[in-house]
């Protein structure tokens, strides 16, 4: 499994110095690791796992820069799964939370066998979450990460100062995730 | 939206981050905790008038190293304890080591004295006032490491609670000694420790409050 720590790893850092395709990778194996994860633990609750996968995604992107080049990657991606999980265990009901395994660190070997892809719709819409935040969040977000201009175009465009618009998706998406929880 | 599309949307644009950010938040709040602690004991207390004598005698610096000390190993605890799954487990021993030395220093010299001295040696003559100026001094460090640990994301929040709140206390500790005439090592043994394990207390309560994150 070590081919699953190495790669991640380095797909996050060449992510974190800038490389969008490395991130794509990255987001993209994590969210395979993540389905089986969450799959095995929520056998009663299919429905939930999508969402489940989608909440982890952005927290991982929100908290990309919590993670320390020199300690294994694979810990910290499934601290964060587990945190999730548990969330959103107690959400639902204080008992359900009980049963999970508190401290099963597990980079396993989940993420060979599942074989489906990122198609799958989760029951909570994120765009719908999105459309409702705050114009200076929306608007940088939609500019910058939904129709892919840069930041000085977006800029121009929102009618908003550069940083103005860097922050807003940085505020943005951390707000995003706050109404997630909020949602469920 | 499909996960596919989540995914293209958090990785189109600027994703770039600076590794170091982490560490950074965590060393300007130790910093500012210290430049608080430092500037509220000078207005408040002041420095012992006797200083410019006190700087020759070992347990001045002893008393001011010590805390020095416990705030570098706090803050190699509360590095770890600040991201997801840190763990921090020689950092909490070096605090434990730490504590277990300067306990186990006052036990023998409290042994070899004799029993009549023995209560003084503890009590000094400032105990209280130790005790809560250490606590007070730490709240403006305890603040700024809370903030800085809202921007991370621990999993294990009494834990943390309790390294931001050693990181806080330790600092007051040591701008306190700057103040304090008192020079027994049981007397540190006893208000210097407690004085610092009250932020420690507090942030573990008030952790699990305030450090949750997305």
């Amino acid at each position: 499994m070590n081919l699953v720590e190495d790669e991640l790893r380095r797909l996050l850092l060449l992510a974190r110095a800038g490389d969008n395709k490395a991130y794509v990778g990255f987001l993209t194996r994590s969210s395979v690791a993540l389905r089986a994860y969450f799959r095995r633990r929520l056998a009663a609750f299919p429905d939930d796992v999508e969402d489940l996968v989608q909440e982890t995604l952005l927290a991982l992107h929100n908290q990309r820069h919590t993670y320390r080049a020199t300690d294994r990657l694979t810990p910290w991606l499934y601290a964060i799964a587990r945190y999730k999980l548990v969330d959103s265990l107690r959400a639902h009901s204080p008992r359900r939370a009980v049963e999970v395994p508190i401290d099963d660190d597990e980079p396993d070997g989940g993420m060979l066998v599942d074989t489906d892809s990122g198609a799958a719709e989760a029951r909570r819409d994120l765009l719908k979450l999105l459309s409702a935040l705050p114009d200076r969040y929306r608007l940088p977000i939609a500019l910058v990460k939904l129709e892919g201009l840069s930041v000085a175009e977006a800029a121009q465009k929102a009618g908003m100062s550069e940083s103005a618009v860097k922050v807003g998706v940085h505020r943005g998406l951390k707000l995003l995730a706050a109404k997630v929880r909020e949602s469920r | 939206m499909k996960t596919d599309a989540l995914i293209s949307m958090l990785a189109s644009g600027p994703v770039a981050v600076d590794p170091r950010s982490a560490s950074h938040r965590l060393m300007w709040a130790a910093a500012a905790g210290f430049g608080m602690a430092l500037v509220a004991m000078l207005a408040l207390l002041g420095p012992r008038p006797d200083i410019a004598a006190a700087v020759k005698l070992p347990m001045f610096w002893l008393k001011l190293a010590f805390p020095l000390a416990l705030a570098v190993a706090a803050c190699a605890a509360v590095s770890p304890m600040a991201r997801p799954g840190g763990r921090a487990g020689a950092a909490w021993l070096a605090i434990g080591a730490m504590l277990g030395l300067v306990w186990l220093m006052s036990a023998v010299l409290l042994a070899a004295a004799p029993a009549g001295a023995r209560a003084a040696m503890v009590e000094g003559g400032t105990a209280r006032a130790c005790l809560t100026s250490i606590a007070m001094l730490s709240l403006p460090g305890l603040a700024a490491m809370f903030i800085a640990l809202r921007g991370l994301a621990p999993t294990r929040p009494v834990a943390a609670g309790i390294a931001a709140g050693a990181v806080a206390g330790s600092i007051a500790a040591a701008v306190y000694a700057l103040h304090c005439t008192e020079m027994a090592i049981p007397f540190f043994a006893a208000w210097y420790v407690s004085g610092m394990a009250l932020p420690a207390l507090l942030g573990a309560v008030v952790g699990p409050r305030l450090l949750r994150w997305t």
